[in-house]
């Protein structure tokens, strides 16, 4: 048993390091915004693992979640004020 | 050349920070001891909700202040209003957000309840029913905010005023932040909700004054 959640642990901390080093390499922003996302979702489970639930409640909510839609809604918010003129179509 | 030696860095400052981690000794002070012997007159079972609220309530009390300081300091840049979204959102996701929404305030509503026994919290319940506000922000059917009225001012700074009340108040049982043993689940109750709300439109203006899309697509 012990050896299950050992090897859970290691893909969990693989995983983790994987999903920040792509959202760092991203070349393109929103797929980095979205990885960023994966990452802290991810981050809930490890602090979850670490018997640490009620940071793993903030992470999701306010760190994997209302970040994450806040950094899309900005990407937005840049890129329509890159191109006004579609909006007044 | 230079990518590798900035990788090679970074590998042995990481080892260096994993050897420095493993050779930690045992924290100075271990706190877990007087937090579990003083539970009993905190007001609640959870003992991080007993010292978020009531132990350290300082930490929290300023916590919150930093946040509406940064609501301040966004609402203090004063950005022109933008034209509203490209196109008017899809009735489908329009209809998701409907049906999502009231089992998020249920789930927010849970959280701060369950705090007071259990993982849970003002902060928690106040984020989930910010991320409401935001899915129907997103969705077309709840309009960005512009300059707050009155009545958004009372909701954004209610919770931090409603906790230096009670505080205040309580200054004649003992010190500032001290709560009587017999009222303090009720008072830690008190202030939680009052958080929760006003974390939800504080989370909430983040996204929704920045949008500065106060037409929405009703």
């Amino acid at each position: 048993m012990i050896s299950v959640s050992l090897s859970f642990d290691l893909l969990l901390a693989g995983a983790l390091l994987w999903s920040a080093w792509r959202t760092l390499a991203a070349r393109r922003i929103d797929l980095a915004i979205v990885m960023f996302i994966v990452f802290g979702l991810l981050m809930t489970i490890a602090w979850t693992r670490l018997r640490a639930p009620d940071i793993g409640l903030a992470e999701a909510a306010i760190g994997a979640g209302l970040t994450g839609a806040l950094l899309l809604d900005a990407l937005g918010a840049i890129r329509r004020k890159k191109s006004p003129s579609k909006d007044n179509a | 050349m230079k990518r590798w030696s900035v990788i090679l860095a970074a590998i042995a400052l990481s080892v260096a920070l994993i050897l420095a981690i493993l050779e930690l000794g045992p924290a100075g002070i271990d706190l877990r001891l007087p937090v579990a012997e003083n539970m009993a007159s905190s007001g609640v079972t959870h003992p991080v909700t007993a010292v978020l609220l009531n132990f350290r309530g300082y930490d929290t009390l300023l916590e919150v202040a930093v946040l509406l300081i940064a609501l301040f300091g966004i609402l203090a840049v004063g950005m022109e209003p933008l034209p509203s979204l490209v196109k008017p959102a899809d009735p489908m996701l329009q209809r998701l957000a409907r049906f999502a929404c009231p089992l998020v305030i249920v789930a927010g509503v849970y959280l701060l309840w369950a705090g007071a026994f259990r993982p849970g919290g003002a902060f928690q319940a106040g984020a989930l029913l910010a991320a409401a506000i935001v899915l129907l922000h997103l969705s077309g059917l709840w309009p960005g905010w512009g300059t707050p009225s009155w009545r958004q001012r009372l909701l954004l700074s209610g919770g931090f005023a409603v906790f230096l009340a009670v505080s205040v108040a309580m200054m004649g049982f003992g010190a500032l932040l001290e709560y009587p043993q017999a009222y303090a689940g009720l008072l830690i109750l008190l202030i939680e909700s009052g958080l929760t709300l006003s974390l939800a439109a504080i989370l909430a203006g983040l996204f929704l004054f920045l949008s500065r899309d106060t037409g929405g697509n009703p």
